[in-house]
């Protein structure tokens, strides 16, 4: 067996396989399939209203900073309103037959999956995502949370939390921008298949899908008050979640906002659940299936422009495949389609807004001055609009910025290890504790690592999938509560006697 | 620099192919293939939306890449003649519709196909080595290849043994491989580039079980000298399928970077829509890049999906379907 290569190959050289040479042709979804009213009201009582005060505010396209509509801005008096019909309908809503909450929620589920399409096309106008994975991800989870629910709403007496599990009352609920709909789905879901009733108020961005969920909430018959949204700012959540009328308050968001929550409701005896920031690490071992670790790698920190609180920021690799891992990596970023949100080719959406893309640029400009190597994908980026490129910073200091502090945009920082033993200590050096993730092909480190790290998910070999059974919360200051799977519907019962 | 493709750095394939334990201990030593992330990939790519004058690049593409073949008992003479005509003429009312890539043929049928072919562009591919179970002495392997050769074949799609392969006699496989290497490079006047025989190394991924193994098998093919590795010989289920074509197009661009060879890929079997086509051509765009959406690196092994593409075509071109009537039979 000698002279392995006779006879092989023509004596061509290697093509520039970096360049494209095939364009794909423009591919948007029909932007029609949904129809946004210009003016929109509050969902209160199972109707629209104007705010109180006749308050409003501008909801616009991330992509083209394009106006798409005006939202009414909740003051303190829709707050005490909405608080108000909720706890009137709790009274009915809580002794209804599980079976019959159950119905309600099925119902749901089947409307938001026939209206998929225009969901898909909203949340990706409004949020800047893109349309291939609002269309595969967010509104079809949203939809498998309400089914999974609806399930339990009659078999709540077999979750394993007492014989008598009540529900709790009234539910404040502040949900962000990055997953407007499916967040939606993670709190009202658990919440009213438990008996609760809520007052939601999504973020200030991205209010569109929520109001068109309100219309569900019309087309399924769902008794007036049950459900309640309430669309504004900051001020808007924080009357919310100090009301006295409630009884829970659920917050996911920025761990700053998450503690001041906690300290407003300290002794108040109102029950919290916080799902807060996370600065994962994704851990790549020499022995990984490396392609797929690629991918891994690449859904981690660019799905969703990064936009995502369990994103694998830290990529913590094996130092023997470091070179390897960037050199394969960069390789695949560059097939990335970064633009329109909702041309169904498109990876890499817009930023969400203004000031998270001056918070990205800040941090990505201080990584650089901290002496990191900075990769970024060369694409051409529209002239309007938020854009952040994908980008690596490689060589990071585990006491950098870009190392500690939460990004929320794509941007991955690159470190090394090389014993077990320094990747569970550099993965557990955050003060977050949300997700993380193993890439190897030896089931027995998975499960040694997955003990030793403090993380609420441990993902193996895959990242970033969410799924309705299983439970999703942190550790630390990522916060505490589970959402989905029988763990979650704790966050909405007692055992109390009533 | 050139890019970085393995975990083991300064890889020899001298090295590599100097003793069977060496062989075996280099493909052992490949990285993993994970089954649900190879394939959750293969979906999100089959999701791309290509349209318009996207749609009708890779129309012709999948035209010029068609190995338009006839592997039937029952081939006659006029069978294969007729076939050849399509091969070169897919569309007989419309003249801007490429020739495919081959016709592909038992080396029987070689000798018809030649004389169909005279003086085209249209290469005479032929199966050999006891296709399609390769269950055969080496020398009938051999005179089998010859005889194909001798009747002007300008490919030869050789199977190989996967009751060796799945035995771990790695260097029995390679053996029989190099065995017909030879065979093709001691030809002259084909209608190839580099006017040599060229040699698609059959896989026949449905017998193969893992992706491990289809990512093996594809390297030793590869090592060996094949100039194309091809997923199967139609006469097995699953024959093609979207993730294991994605994991051989994962070798060859793997292989190009460490030795600045270029080799082709085949999809054969299963393929039969114009849509199906355009997702294997995302694949091979979006994973080996664009340089192998070139007849010379990447082909289909099929009988009807010429069909569905020619009416596809004719949408994109005309605005409207044709009645199936319009196709010419095969």
């Amino acid at each position: 067996m000698t002279d392995p290569l006779l006879g092989a190959g023509t004596e061509t050289t290697v093509p520039d396989v970096l360049t494209p040479t095939w364009e794909y042709a423009p591919a948007p979804e029909a932007r029609d399939l949904v129809t946004i009213r210009s003016r929109s009201g509050l969902f209160i009582d199972g109707a629209f209203h104007d705010a109180a005060d006749g308050g409003t505010f501008a909801t616009i396209s991330p992509a083209t900073e394009e106006h798409l509509a005006d939202v009414a801005l909740a003051g303190d008096a829709d707050v005490d309103r909405a608080v108000a019909a909720a706890r009137r309908a709790f009274a009915s809503w809580s002794r209804l037959p599980g079976r019959e909450r159950g119905k309600y929620l099925f119902r749901i589920a089947r409307l938001l999956q026939e209206r998929a399409r225009e969901f898909a096309v909203l949340e990706s106008l409004d949020n800047g995502k893109p349309i291939r994975e609002t269309r595969d991800v967010d509104v079809p989870t949203a939809a498998a949370h309400f089914f999974y629910h609806a399930g339990w709403a009659d078999k709540l007496a077999w979750a394993g939390l007492g014989s008598h599990p009540r529900p709790l009352g009234v539910a404040g609920q502040v949900i962000p921008w990055n997953f407007p709909l499916l967040m939606l789905a993670w709190k009202v879901a658990p919440a009213l298949a438990c008996g609760n009733t809520v007052v939601l108020k999504p973020a200030e961005t991205t209010p569109l899908t929520a109001l068109l969920f309100a219309d569900i909430c019309q087309q399924a018959d769902l008794p007036p008050g049950v459900v309640n949204i309430l669309t504004g700012a900051g001020e808007t959540g924080a009357t919310l979640v100090g009301h006295e009328g409630i009884d829970k308050v659920a917050f996911t968001g920025s761990t700053a906002v998450g503690k001041q929550i906690q300290r407003r409701l300290a002794g108040t005896g109102r029950r919290l659940t916080l799902e807060l920031g996370g600065k994962a690490a994704n851990i790549v071992f020499e022995d990984a299936a490396m392609d797929q670790a690629i991918e891994g790698i690449v859904d981690g920190i660019f799905f969703n422009q990064g936009h995502v609180c369990c994103a694998g920021s830290r990529l913590i690799v094996q130092e023997s495949v470091h070179d390897l891992v960037v050199d394969k990596l960069t390789r695949r970023l560059a097939t990335l389609r970064l633009g329109d949100p909702l041309d169904k080719n498109t990876d890499i959406g817009a930023i969400n807004s203004r000031a998270q893309l001056d918070r990205i640029t800040e941090l990505a400009d201080a990584g650089e001055a901290e002496g990191a190597e900075r990769w970024e994908l060369d694409c051409p980026v529209p002239d309007h609009g938020f854009w952040f490129r994908p980008t690596v910073f490689t060589g990071v200091s585990p006491a950098s910025r870009i190392a500690q502090e939460e990004i929320f945009g794509p941007v991955l920082s690159v470190m090394t290890f090389r014993t077990p033993d320094e990747a569970v200590a550099k993965a557990n050096n955050t003060p977050y504790g949300l997700s993380a993730g193993i890439w190897t092909e030896k089931g027995s480190r998975i499960l040694a690592m997955a003990d030793r790290l403090r993380a609420g998910v441990v993902w193996a070999n895959t990242f970033n999938r969410f799924d309705p059974t299983s439970p999703f919360g942190g550790y630390k200051e990522s916060g505490f509560g589970r959402e989905g799977g029988r763990h979650g519907l704790a966050a909405y019962l007692t055992t109390k006697a009533a | 620099m050139p890019a970085l493709v393995l975990p083991t750095d300064d890889v020899s394939l001298d090295d590599v192919t100097r003793s069977a334990s060496a062989l075996r201990r280099f493909l052992a030593g490949l990285p993993g293939v994970d089954q649900v992330g190879v394939e959750k990939r293969a979906a999100a790519l089959a999701t791309r939306s290509i349209k318009r004058d996207a749609k009708l690049f890779a129309l012709d593409l999948a035209i010029r890449m068609t190995d338009l073949t006839t592997l039937e008992g029952a081939d006659t003479p006029g069978r294969v003649q007729s076939l050849c005509a399509k091969a070169q003429r897919p569309d007989p009312a419309d003249a801007t519709v490429p020739a495919v890539a081959a016709v592909c043929v038992y080396p029987d049928r070689v000798g018809i196909a030649r004389e169909a072919l005279e003086g085209t562009s249209v290469r005479i591919a032929s199966v050999a080595t006891a296709f399609p179970s390769g269950r055969a002495p080496m020398s009938a392997k051999i005179a089998d290849t010859q005889f194909a050769l001798d009747e002007g074949a300008d490919e030869i799609d050789m199977v190989i043994d996967r009751g060796a392969f799945l035995s771990g006699d790695y260097g029995r496989v390679f053996d029989e491989i190099r065995a017909i290497v030879e065979r093709c490079a001691d030809t002259d006047g084909r209608r190839t580039p580099d006017g040599r025989a060229h040699l698609k190394v059959i896989l026949e991924t449905g017998e193969l079980a893992t992706y491990d193994n289809v990512r093996r098998a594809s390297w030793l093919a590869l090592i060996a000298g094949a100039d194309v590795i091809k997923t199967s010989t139609g006469k097995v289920a699953p024959a093609a399928t979207l993730p294991v074509t994605l994991v051989m197009l994962e070798a060859v661009r793997d292989f190009a970077a460490l030795t600045g060879q270029m080799r082709g890929v085949k999809a054969a079997g299963g393929i039969r829509t114009a849509k199906d086509a355009i997702r294997y051509l995302v694949v091979v765009h979006e994973t080996a890049g664009g340089g192998w959406l070139d007849p010379e690196w990447f082909r289909f092994g099929a009988s009807s999906l010429l069909n569905d593409v020619l009416m596809q075509r004719a949408k994109q071109t005309h605005g409207v379907y044709w009645t199936a009537d319009r196709i010419p039979i095969d």
